[in-house]
Parts: structure tokens; C-alpha cells; sequence
């Protein structure tokens, strides 16, 4: 049906971002996943009658430092109110949060599209609050409150409806998450719930030369990539199926907010807009509003760091990397970082990069673990850059020499080459030899390769294979099919 | 016993003439005694209150050091949390409810090596004016029985007039230290906000809210606030000592303020019974006669700050009280058969009726469409109450008023009458919404021989003098050292 109609698609997005503070938002207690339920808490953020809140400065300055990398202006006055509603996570039953003062409001954020290209986003406001607990349902006639992450600081990011696809929905979720990891004030774990999401999802409708816009939905806490993604795909097709069949528009239709349901892959309505929850707002008495000036702004603005997408738009210009290859070196800041450093010291960019996208990311990856965790120290791959760049070895080899160098990282990889005959045969005098060995050896291959037809190429690349396996791989291929050239034409 | 101040009982325990086990147990006899008639106290701690007196004894036997209240037999008003025993806010909601902890001015209590003998009744989460709106139990006026004793630190003010402990402490959101401090014939004194800390004490407003001490004399009351006041990290609206320091309020007590020029409000106070408008006359006579300049002023909008704080204190309890829902603590429905039900069960069961009403009224005010109209103008009343008070102390140095309009009224007489009992708080609601310091000391009697209070009001932060400038009153009368029949 979706055909028939012509249409563009409008996303805003509320993210909240878990802040890897050491204690929590208002209270001393840590801030820690996975632990024993109710383990992390006290009297305060238990809600406890007469305790009282106390406002975590790191907090602030991790919520202002995303705030200033988001290009927002920063409220020098702000101030913490309560938002009230009742359920069993949230046991002041309110939250408290920023409503009318926020910390920080109109930024922007560069977001990579294809082929290097990039859209910038609004952001309307990006504002503190603390999270609530988890209910727990067991099998039973009973619920269960699990209160160790009330509490924990929240950064709620909010912006303008400036998305118009579910992949640029995505690509924002992915570029903010690896911001908030290159500021550190955030894991941005999505399995431990770091990064929530959720979109604020219509259409503008062309039907026959008219233009009809779809009632808002929000979809409610999407915490993957793939969700995401999915649910706005899911309610684009939706809002077509459903403005086709009932005509309702944002004028006649309400706002709604749905949910997702992660197996069935579809989202399902919560509640419409005249149930609406009144959260009677009003300021927290039980803080003092914050001053954001001077020196103390001054400090966090001295925190701030080149941001991923600049990056990985300068790897591309400066050191003629793919994007798609800087996007893989600067999706963690460390990685990248150590990208720079073997390229400061003298190793080849793109044969940094590939030998840290390809051979240390993938071992990273089966360690589960960072880059820079393998300990492997720069100089090491400044070495070997150079040794593939003029011939020594291999890139097969320098695979081989990475692997070995994990287990041994003290070792160089020139030794390790030495040791493992890694060490590339290029002496054109030695590998004639071998070449005609070869050709003696396989008659049928030599005359495929003179007929000059389809089977040519084939012919040629299975001699170069019998060659390099009378070496055990040690032959440079290059030299090799310069003999074979010479010798068969 | 009796005619001891606590200054002097805690002088008599350090010198020895008296052990603090002997004061104790004093005090518990007069509960004995008394206490059935005048109902002070929700809980008592008899053996907790004398092994601390006896440990006291001890330390001063083998001449180490002690507290500033060392032995001092004092009570605390039951909606500040303690280790100890239950902490009810007279609810049935928190009726079994056992903090872990201790609130700040109560461990500063403990750390001053005080005897806590107990804690007192209270109108249910401070909300009322005669501690008939206590959830547990009735206290009558130790002067009258058939009269309330005020409120909402009705129990604290009766306990200390009734000669059931030395000194106690109270909170103040719109004169629940002053008014039955007033009505009991006992001095009560409201610190400036910020000047106590309130972790541990349960919010009823917010940012009215102050602990403060009800006490004997002017000097009891200088001694409790040495002990209480400061600067506390977990309570971010207390005040830090560099903007407004701390200092000892019995240095300089006895001494007169010279050329002190204080001020009266004639029209506002002339909504007071006759006999409270002689009473405040009179003492307007004798700080004449101490060399006092006393001017006339006016404060336009004193009229409204009844109206305002029954917007500001209900709309932030409506929030504070939010969470006794029978989740997580409390009393919870046994009716309730779902999570919703557990709230509005548990709630409707054990709250009592005034406490709904201002969960009503505060909830009204914050809600969507009306929060202009209510909470936000009376925030703007507010600051031009303030304004009033900070044009008029560039005038004097400190005001006097009325504490309320009558003296201690009858038990029953205003219940079903809301609005006329927020009245009674017509003259101590102005220092909360101000935020600035108040005290109430006894000066003189009605024809049925109750006492009435007089009210002083100083500006922010300047407790010392207001400590003093009461003091000078406190020397030329003896209405302090009148005692109720019940003593006798």
C-alpha cells in the first residue's frame, strides 16, 4: 500500500544516558551494575522519610561537558525540580529532574551519513535527572523493587524532529553513544541499560497533491541499536497502513505513546494524550539552585576533547583512509588514539590502520577487550608498518607476527619474523628457481596460461599458489609473478 | 527541682550537686505523676535515658570532658528521625516505622551528651495549631486541661511547661515552636532557615521547615541553639558558616543592646484579643523603659501570608508526603489488591483527615493550569513579604508581635473549622515565609490565667541578638517563672 503514497518521515529523539559517576546523583551510595538487588542503597536514596538530597558536582560537570560537546548553550543558572508520579521503582514518588531551567538548551550534533557525508541535528535541551529502580515480576502474586540504580545520574538529551530516516535515527544513537565514551562519562553500555531511547515518530503524507501529517507516537524505552532502528521502520509502515485506512492526521488524531515488543518486532499502544499524566512540576526546596560559571565552567570546558566525527572526517583527509576505516578507528577513542601515536612515530596510516581494524581489533574482540588492552606498545606496530611497507614481510605474515605478539608483547616484531621464517623470499635468483620447478611440474596449468583464454588467470594464480606453498608462504608474490610473467608471457 | 533552668541543672550535674541520674529520675517521676493527665509524650526511653545519665555521671565523676548539655534530661519532638525507638510524625502511617539513622540536631543532641527522655506528640506531620490533629493520642495544656497546648510542637511545649523535661526541641513550618511554646508559657524560638540543619527531620514544607528549641528560659534556649546550629554537608540548605557563622548565643546574653529601636505593626496586630493587644502594650512600656525606641510601621502585605503559605507549605507537602504509599515502608492495606490499591488504601486508612485536606489542597495548587494562579503568585507574595520585612529592618532592629491572637483555646473548639484554625497562625507565619529567626517568650496572663507570648522577630542570621534583646525583657519580668497548677 505504502506505494501508493508519497511521504517523509519525521524523528525526534529523547536519549537518556547513564553518567559513569562514582557515586550516585544525590546520595554517597556507588553506582554499580549487576550487583545484589537492593545491596546499593540507603536511607536517602531509598527515599527514607527526612533524608535529603545532595547534588553530585561530578554529575554536573559530566552532564555540562556533554553538554558543551553537543554545541548547547549553557544555563548560568539553573535549578532541580520535582517531577511527580507514583509507581513502585520510585519510592519519593517523584523525580527529581530539570523542567523549566535546564543545564543546557540549542546545540547541535554532526551525524555521519553515506559517503562521508553528514547532517547536523538539533538539540533542544539536555537536562540532569535521577533514575528510578527496577520492578521485578517473579512467578507469584506478588512484585518485587530492586532500588540500586535509584538514583543513578541521568543525562536526558532531547532533539528537534530533525530525522528522516530510521537509519539516521541509528546513526545519532551510535554517534552519541560514541561521544559520550570519547568524553568518559559514560560506558554507554546498551545490555546494561546505559543508553535508553525514545522517538518521537510521524509522516508528512502526499496524497493527491496534499499534504496530511500523522499523529505523533512516541515510542517508550528502546534500549538497542536495533530496536531502534526497527521500531521506527515498524511505525513508518504503520502510520501509512493506518492514515490509508482512517484518514486520521495530527489534528484530528492524538498523540500516543507505544511500546515495543522486542519479539514480535512491533510496537503496541500505551496511552493516548488525553490520559496524559499531569506531573505538577514545581522546584525541588530541598536543593539550592546551581551557579554555572567562571572557573568552574572553565574547567570542564578545558575537558573537552576532538570529538569522533571530526576525526574520522580528518582521518579521511589527512591520512586518505576509506570512512567506512575511520569510522572503525574512531569508534573508540583509545583505539584511535593509538592509531596516532603509531602514526606519530613514523608507521604508515593505512597500514596502521589496517593492521589495528584487522588483526588488533579482531584479537580484541575475541578477548573482549580494548585495543590498547592487548598492551601491545606502538613502536611495535610502527616496526612492523615498515617491514610490510618495503617487503620484509608479508601481510599475511604481519597477521602471523601481531598473533605472536600478543603472547609475547615485549618481543619486536623484526625478531619474531626471524624466529618464524616470516621473513619474505624476494631474491628473484632463489625464487627462479622454485618458479621452474614449478613450471616442469604442473604441464597442464603452463599451457592453460599460454592459451591465453578464460582459463588464464586461473592457471596463473594456482602456479603463484604452488610456488608460495614450496616456500611455506614465504615468497614475496609480487617478485613471483614477475618470473612467471617473464618466463610464460 | 523544678525552678532549675537547664543552664543551671547542667551546672549543678558538672559541679556535682546533683547527679544527672538524679534529674533523670526526677523527670520520670514527674511523667509518672503528669504525664497520664497532660500526654507529652508518643514514646518514652526510661532505661536508655538513664544508662546515659548514669555514663554521664561517670565521665564527670573521672573529670573527663563532656557535652554542653551534659545530663540535661530534653525531648524531641517525634517527627525527627533517631535510632532509637519508632520516629511516627503522630501518624498511624509511620506508626511502627523505625529510622536508621539519626536526624543531624538529634545526634548533636547525643554528641552534647543530653539525656533523651523521649518523644513528644505532635499534630500528624506537623500540619496543625493544637495537636489535635495528632493521629496517636491527645496532649492537653498543662495549664488548663480542658485547652489544647498548641501545636504543632504541642507535646514538646507541654513537656517542658508541664515539667516533664528540661528542654525539648520543636519544628517550625508556620509557628509550630512559637505558638505552643506561647500558649504553654515557655519560650520557643524558630531559627533563621538554614540555620538548623533539617536532615532527619520530616518534611512537611520544605522550605519553611527549621528545627528550634522550646525551653524554660531565653538562656535554655541560646544553650540548645549552641548545640544544634551549623552548617550540615547532607542538608544543602543549611548555611554555610563563611556567609553566616555560628557563634555562642550565651557569651553575650545578659547584655543589653544599647539605643535599640524596635518596632511595632499596629493595624496588623489589631486583629488580637484585647488582652493579648494589653499584653504586648505592656511590654512595649518596659523596653521604653530600658532606653528602647519603639516605632510604628507598616508591612502591607503581612495580610496575605496566610493565604500564601497555605499555598507554598500544602503544595510542598502534597510532594513530600507522596512517598508513605505502603510500598516500601509504613503502614500498607491488608485491602489492596493491586499496586494502585496499595497506594490509595494504605493512604486513605492512615492519614488523618487534616493531613488529606493539605495533600488535597497542595496537590491542587501544583496541578497543570492552576500552578500559575496558586503556588507561582504565592511564591511572588512571598518575596514581597520578604521585601516587607527587609525594608523594615533597614527601620529597627528587630519587631514585636502578638504570637497569636488569643491564648490557648479550648480542646474542640476549631476542629471542624479549618479556616479559623489557620488563623491561629496569623502572626508566625511571616518569619517561615521570610525565612528569618522569631522567638516567643512569656509576657503576662489572660483572666482565665493563661499565658500569652509575646513574638520578636530580627533579621536573618542575627539569632544573637534576638537571644538578647528577649533577654532584656526576660530580666525585668518574672512571667518565665510562673508554673502551671499540675507542678504544684
Amino acid at each position: 500500500m505504502s506505494n501508493e503514497v508519497q511521504y517523509k518521515v519525521v524523528v525526534g529523539l529523547e536519549i537518556h544516558v547513564q553518567l559513569c559517576t562514582q557515586s550516585k546523583m544525590f546520595c554517597s551510595c556507588a553506582v554499580q551494575f549487576g550487583q545484589k538487588p537492593n545491596s546499593r542503597v540507603c536511607p536517602v536514596c531509598l527515599g527514607m522519610p527526612g533524608v535529603l538530597p545532595v547534588m553530585n558536582r561530578q554529575a554536573v560537570e559530566y552532564a555540562v561537558l556533554v553538554a558543551m560537546a553537543l554545541n548547547c548553550e549553557i544555563a548560568g543558572h539553573t535549578k532541580w525540580d520535582r517531577k511527580s508520579y507514583y509507581y513502585p521503582d520510585l519510592p519519593k514518588n517523584y523525580q527529581i529532574s530539570q523542567y523549566d531551567l535546564p543545564l543546557s538548551s540549542n546545540g547541535f550534533i554532526e551525524i555521519p551519513l553515506e559517503k562521508g557525508q553528514t547532517k547536523r541535528i538539533r538539540i533542544i535541551r539536555a537536562h540532569l535527572e535521577e533514575d528510578a529502580g527496577k520492578n521485578l515480576h517473579p512467578t507469584g502474586n506478588f512484585s518485587q523493587v530492586d532500588l540500586n540504580r535509584t538514583g543513578t545520574p541521568l543525562l536526558e538529551i532531547v532533539t528537534e524532529p530533525d530525522m528522516s530516516s530510521a537509519a539516521e535515527v541509528r546513526a545519532l544513537a551510535i554517534e552519541l553513544q560514541r561521544m559520550v565514551r570519547y568524553l568518559g562519562v559514560s560506558e554507554a553500555d546498551m545490555q546494561k541499560g546505559h543508553m535508553r531511547f525514545e522517538p518521537n515518530i510521524n509522516l508528512v503524507i502526499n496524497k493527491d497533491g496534499k499534504e496530511y501529517k500523522t499523529p505523533i507516537v512516541e515510542v517508550k524505552n528502546l534500549n538497542s541499536f536495533r530496536a531502534l532502528e526497527r521500531s521506527v521502520e515498524y511505525e513508518i509502515q504503520r502510520q501509512i497502513d493506518e492514515f490509508l485506512e482512517t484518514g486520521k492526521t495530527i489534528e484530528t488524531g492524538n498523540k500516543s505513546t507505544r511500546g515495543w515488543d522486542d519479539e514480535r518486532e512491533v510496537t503496541v499502544l500505551q496511552r493516548e494524550k488525553e490520559d496524559a499524566p499531569d506531573y505538577r512540576y514545581f522546584p525541588d526546596p530541598d536543593l539550592v539552585p546551581v551557579e554555572l560559571t567562571g572557573q568552574w565552567l572553565d574547567n570542564i570546558r578545558s575537558r573537552l576533547c576532538e570529538l569522533p566525527i571530526k576525526r574520522q572526517i580528518r582521518y579521511v583527509n589527512e591520512y586518505k583512509l576509506s570512512d567506512y576505516d575511520a569510522g572503525v578507528l574512531t569508534a573508540e577513542r583509545s583505539t584511535a588514539d593509538f592509531f596516532e601515536e603509531v602514526v606519530a612515530q613514523g608507521g604508515d596510516p593505512k597500514r596502521a590502520c589496517n593492521i589495528i581494524t584487522q588483526d588488533l581489533l579482531k584479537l580484541a574482540n575475541e578477548k573482549g577487550c580494548s585495543v590498547v588492552d592487548l598492551e601491545i606498545p606502538a613502536a611495535h606496530i610502527v616496526e612492523l608498518c615498515k617491514m610490510v611497507v618495503t617487503g620484509v614481510v608479508s601481510a599475511t605474515a604481519a597477521t602471523t607476527i601481531t598473533n605472536i605478539m600478543l603472547a609475547s608483547p615485549d618481543k619486536g616484531p623484526q625478531d619474531i619474523a626471524n624466529e618464524h621464517n616470516l621473513i619474505q623470499k624476494s631474491d628473484a635468483g632463489e625464487l627462479e628457481t622454485i618458479v621452474d620447478q614449478v613450471i616442469d611440474e604442473n604441464a597442464k596449468a603452463v599451457d592453460d596460461v599460454k592459451s591465453g583464454g578464460k582459463k588464464s588467470k586461473k592457471a596463473r594464480g594456482f602456479l603463484l599458489g604452488q610456488v608460495m606453498q614450496k616456500t611455506k608462504g614465504q615468497a614475496n608474490p609480487k617478485v613471483v609473478s614477475q618470473i612467471l610473467a617473464k618466463k610464460l608471457g | 527541682m523544678e525552678d532549675l533552668s537547664a543552664i543551671q541543672l547542667r551546672e549543678k550535674i558538672a559541679a556535682g550537686e546533683i547527679s544527672s541520674v538524679e534529674a533523670t529520675e526526677a523527670i520520670f517521676k514527674s511523667i509518672e505523676e503528669r504525664e497520664p493527665v497532660i500526654g507529652a509524650y508518643i514514646s518514652i526511653y526510661r532505661d536508655k535515658a538513664l544508662e546515659k545519665a548514669a555514663e554521664v555521671d561517670k565521665r564527670i565523676a573521672a573529670g573527663e570532658p563532656t557535652g554542653q548539655l551534659a545530663g540535661v534530661p530534653v525531648a524531641v519532638k517525634d517527627n525527627m528521625c533517631t535510632t532509637f525507638g519508632a520516629t511516627t510524625c503522630a501518624s498511624k502511617i509511620l506508626e511502627n516505622f523505625h529510622a536508621p539513622y539519626n536526624a543531624t540536631a538529634v545526634q548533636k543532641l547525643i554528641s552534647a551528651d543530653a539525656v533523651i527522655v523521649g518523644k513528644t506528640n505532635m499534630d500528624e506531620f506537623a500540619m496543625g495549631s493544637s495537636t489535635e490533629n495528632s493521629g496517636l493520642k491527645q496532649t492537653v495544656n498543662p495549664w488548663d486541661h480542658s485547652r489544647v497546648p498548641g501545636g504543632s510542637s504541642g507535646g514538646s511545649a507541654a513537656a517542658v511547661a508541664g515539667g516533664l523535661c528540661f528542654a525539648a526541641l520543636g519544628s517550625d513550618t508556620g509557628g509550630s515552636i512559637r505558638q505552643p511554646a506561647g500558649f504553654c508559657g515557655v519560650v520557643g524560638l524558630k531559627p533563621t532557615y538554614g540555620r538548623v540543619s533539617r536532615f532527619g527531620l520530616v518534611a512537611y514544607g520544605s522550605s519553611l521547615d527549621q528545627i528550634g528549641p522550646i525551653t524554660r528560659t531565653v538562656a535554655d534556649a541560646a544553650l540548645m541553639l549552641n548545640v544544634i546550629a551549623g552548617h550540615d554537608s547532607r542538608d544543602s540548605t543549611s548555611v554555610n558558616e563563611s556567609v553566616a557563622p555560628v557563634c555562642d548565643y550565651l557569651e553575650k546574653l545578659d547584655e543589653p543592646i544599647e539605643r535599640l529601636k524596635i518596632a511595632v505593626v499596629p493595624e496588623f496586630n489589631a486583629g488580637a484579643d484585647q488582652q493579648v493587644q494589653k499584653a504586648l502594650t505592656d511590654t512595649i512600656e518596659i523596653y521604653r523603659a530600658l532606653g528602647a525606641e519603639v516605632i510604628e510601621i507598616t508591612m502591607p502585605h503581612l495580610d496575605y501570608a496566610i493565604a500564601a503559605y497555605y499555598v507554598i507549605a500544602t503544595a510542598e507537602a502534597s510532594s513530600n508526603l507522596a512517598r508513605y504509599d505502603g510500598v516500601h515502608y509504613g503502614h500498607r492495606s491488608e485491602k489492596a489488591d493491586d499496586y494502585i490499591e496499595v497506594y490509595s488504601k494504605s493512604r486513605a486508612e492512615a492519614f488523618g483527615q487534616e493531613v488529606k485536606r493539605r495533600i488535597m489542597l497542595g496537590t491542587y495548587a501544583l496541578s497543570s493550569g492552576y500552578y500559575d494562579a496558586y503556588y507561582l503568585k504565592a511564591l511572588k507574595v512571598r518575596n514581597l513579604i520578604r521585601a516587607d520585612f527587609t525594608s523594615a529592618f533597614e527601620k529597627c532592629e528587630a519587631i514585636l508581635m502578638p504570637v497569636s491572637p488569643t491564648a490557648a483555646f479550648k480542646i474542640g473548639e476549631k476542629v471542624d473549622d479549618p479556616l479559623k484554625m489557620y488563623l491561629s497562625d496569623i502572626y508566625t507565619i511571616a518569619a517561615n515565609l521570610a525565612g528569618i529567626p522569631a522567638i516567643s517568650v512569656p509576657c503576662g496572663f489572660d483572666d482565665n490565667d493563661l499565658p500569652i507570648g509575646l513574638q520578636i522577630l530580627s533579621p536573618a542570621f542575627t539569632e544573637d541578638k534576638l537571644l538578647r534583646i528577649a533577654r532584656m525583657f526576660e530580666m525585668q519580668t518574672d512571667w518565665h517563672t510562673k508554673k502551671p497548677a499540675v507542678i504544684n
